[in-house]
């Protein structure tokens, strides 16, 4: 199990993952946080761009993580019911 | 319709000035998201799972074409070119950006719309028939004492900060088409004596606790039903559970202290109330009751209509309602095809259904409760008209109330509450019942798909209830059966273990072919076998 980094960005509501240097639309870039987590979470609560920032927990495959939830699927993913407008593939 | 007057439209102008700048001190980082949230849902404007939501508020369901028109501007220039109309007669966008949120507000209120109110402690939107002022079997129009209600409750500055939401729904019909005995309160118009009242529920709800309303007043002259409104929001408001969330709902403290103790303080708190004077003067009512005056009847129109097109017929007897004017119908615009998300409209289709409304229906769209459009007041003659044009733009499914009429939150696809997801589990029963003569051999089947215990989708009241629950990080769906959300409502029960999403679809269809085998004959409806015979012969189908 890893652990990656989300949140939406303040400006957009776009859901984001951390990649290890800055926020990514992409959950296939996402990297596991590790023990380094809940440092980056604190960060990221005290900087104020990013609304709701969370770690979750997700199985790393060859496609990239795969969270652990349906939601945070969902999130990655976008809605499946309207797969025509989501951003980014997951 | 009720047009604003100067204090109406200074206050939606001033409101979207106000938020411009405290979008702006946000973005600047002036102020936290602490700070902020509370400010930005009192405007309507959401964080869901993939961006901003805005809810804009469409007081008693009631818009006119250009207001329409604007709902599809906003589809296209803010959102990703739909809409989604909800149980609560309102439309919500679901890719919204903060930073342009300030200059839609300011669009939409040059239509005199607003998202105000729309979310929070307060009393939320207004919601009414959907076939006021044109329902053949109401006893006069509800919508002047809805948008009194509406200007009362608007900056109400007692009942801004409630200990919860607080939902008022209005009709004036024995047929419930609102569902009034299933919100905080629910008003239906009646005549006693020749004088117009209001019979008065409190205390329904759906959510975690579901309730059915009591009534606390047979009767009140519609001269005084304001003031009433404001002694329950006060005994509420001062007894309300604000020490427990789950328990702060007006149908809890009714349920705690009996109907008969809280009525006895509604009239208590009424009669301190009555030297203040607080019901509008009869001028005011007379001012808004001609907003509402009927629309320019045609009364040589002939009443036939030639139902030689099949297809055209089996959508008049589906979708098509009697109206108090001879010579003319309601028309419902499904929003259900088989395969779509109930409730979601494209901005083309918006268009579409402002241009048919100016050609044929005084210029007046309605939303329902069960994310249906109605154009209230169509020339018989123009109904095949009407119906050609919707069904060239996929609008014409003949639906309405039939098994694919499925009401569904967003759930788990775009709301961050949601534990499982709504609408692929309406779109695979849609899909599952699309053959047409099995949709009417079923008859009146009302389906209600919530994603979470908050209940959007109105599980508890359907005939078919189904919610969405979370089980270790997967969904699951647990069933209900019995529901009513109208005259005759009650509450669904569960019938036994919840199942897989595509469980759940097999489920319900055994459920109905049990009662396709159980039931004394077409005419019987489900609701109606169910009632007679319980839960048995639909458990044996589902569970052996």
């Amino acid at each position: 199990m890893i652990r990656l980094l989300t949140g939406n960005i303040l400006e957009t509501g776009d859901v984001v993952w951390w990649d290890g240097t800055e926020w990514n639309l992409a959950l296939r870039d996402a990297v596991d946080v590790g023990p380094e987590g809940d440092a980056l979470l604190a960060r990221t609560l005290a900087a104020e761009r990013i609304n709701e920032p969370a770690l979750v927990d997700a199985e790393p495959t060859p496609d990239g993580p795969r969270p652990r939830t349906m939601r945070e699927r969902v999130r990655g993913a976008g809605p499946t019911v309207r797969l025509d407008l989501n951003r980014i593939p997951a | 319709m009720y047009r604003y007057d100067q204090y109406d439209q200074s206050i939606v102008n001033a409101r979207v000035d106000e938020f411009r700048e405290q979008v702006a001190r946000r973005l600047a980082n002036e102020i936290t998201e602490d700070q902020f949230k509370p400010l930005r849902l009192m405007n309507g404007l959401y964080l869901q799972l993939h961006a901003y939501m805005l809810r804009v508020a469409v007081p008693y369901g009631t818009l006119s074409g250009p207001q329409m028109r604007m709902l599809a501007h906003i589809a296209r220039r803010y959102d990703r070119g739909y809409g989604h109309f909800t149980t609560r007669q309102n439309i919500q966008y679901n890719w919204i950006k903060l930073a342009e949120a300030p200059d839609l507000l300011a669009e939409l209120a040059t239509v005199e719309m607003h998202a105000i109110q729309t979310s929070g402690n307060c009393i939320r939107n207004i919601s009414s028939d959907q076939f006021a002022g044109a329902a053949a079997d109401e006893v006069a129009d509800p919508r002047p004492y809805a948008e009194l209600l509406r200007q009362w409750s608007s900056f109400h500055p007692e009942f801004s900060y409630l200990p919860r939401k607080f939902k008022i729904a209005v009709t004036a019909s024995d047929v419930d088409r609102a569902a009034i005995q299933l919100h905080d309160i629910g008003l239906q118009l009646v005549r006693q004596d020749g004088e117009l009242g209001f019979k008065i529920w409190v205390g329904g709800g759906m959510g975690r606790t579901p309730m059915i309303g009591h009534v606390v007043r047979e009767f009140i002259p519609v001269a005084q039903y304001l003031s009433y409104c404001e002694a329950i929001l006060r005994v509420y408001n001062r007894y309300g559970r604000r020490d427990n969330i789950y328990k702060a709902r007006i149908k809890i403290l009714v349920h705690e202290l009996g109907a008969e103790e809280f009525t006895r303080q509604v009239e208590a708190e009424w009669a301190l109330l009555e030297p203040l004077a607080l019901d509008a003067p009869q001028a005011e009512y007379d001012r808004i009751v001609a907003q509402f005056a009927e629309p320019d009847y045609d009364r040589a129109v002939p009443d036939a209509v030639d139902r030689g097109d099949p297809d055209f017929a089996m959508w008049l007897d589906q979708n098509v309602h009697s109206h108090k004017q001879p010579g003319y119908a309601i028309a419902t615009i499904s929003l259900k095809p088989v395969g779509g998300i109930p409730g979601d409209a494209t901005a083309e289709q918006m268009d579409l259904i402002a241009d048919l409304a100016e050609r044929f229906a005084h210029d007046e769209i309605r939303v329902t409760h069960s994310q249906n459009l109605v154009l209230a007041h169509v020339c018989k003659a123009d109904l095949y008209a009407l119906w050609t044009a919707l069904d060239e733009a996929g609008l014409a499914t003949p639906n309405l109330d039939l098994v694919t009429d499925i009401i569904a939150c967003p759930g788990l696809d775009y709301c961050a509450l949601a534990n499982a997801r709504s609408i692929p589990v309406a779109q695979k029963i849609a899909e599952r019942f699309a053959d047409l003569d099995r949709q009417h051999d079923i008859g009146e089947l009302k389906i209600k798909i919530s994603g979470c215990i908050n209940a959007c989708g109105h599980h508890h009241a359907g005939h078919i209830g189904i919610l969405g629950v979370d089980k270790k990080g997967e969904e699951a769906y647990q069933l209900s059966l019995g529901g009513s959300g109208a005259e005759d409502a009650s509450l669904a029960k569960i019938l036994g273990p919840g199942f897989s999403e595509a469980g759940v679809v097999d489920a319900v269809e055994k459920v109905i072919e049990a009662y396709r085998t159980v039931r004394t004959g077409p005419d019987e409806r489900f609701l109606d076998t169910y009632r007679r015979l319980g839960a048995d012969p639909f458990k044996a189908a589902v569970y052996g």
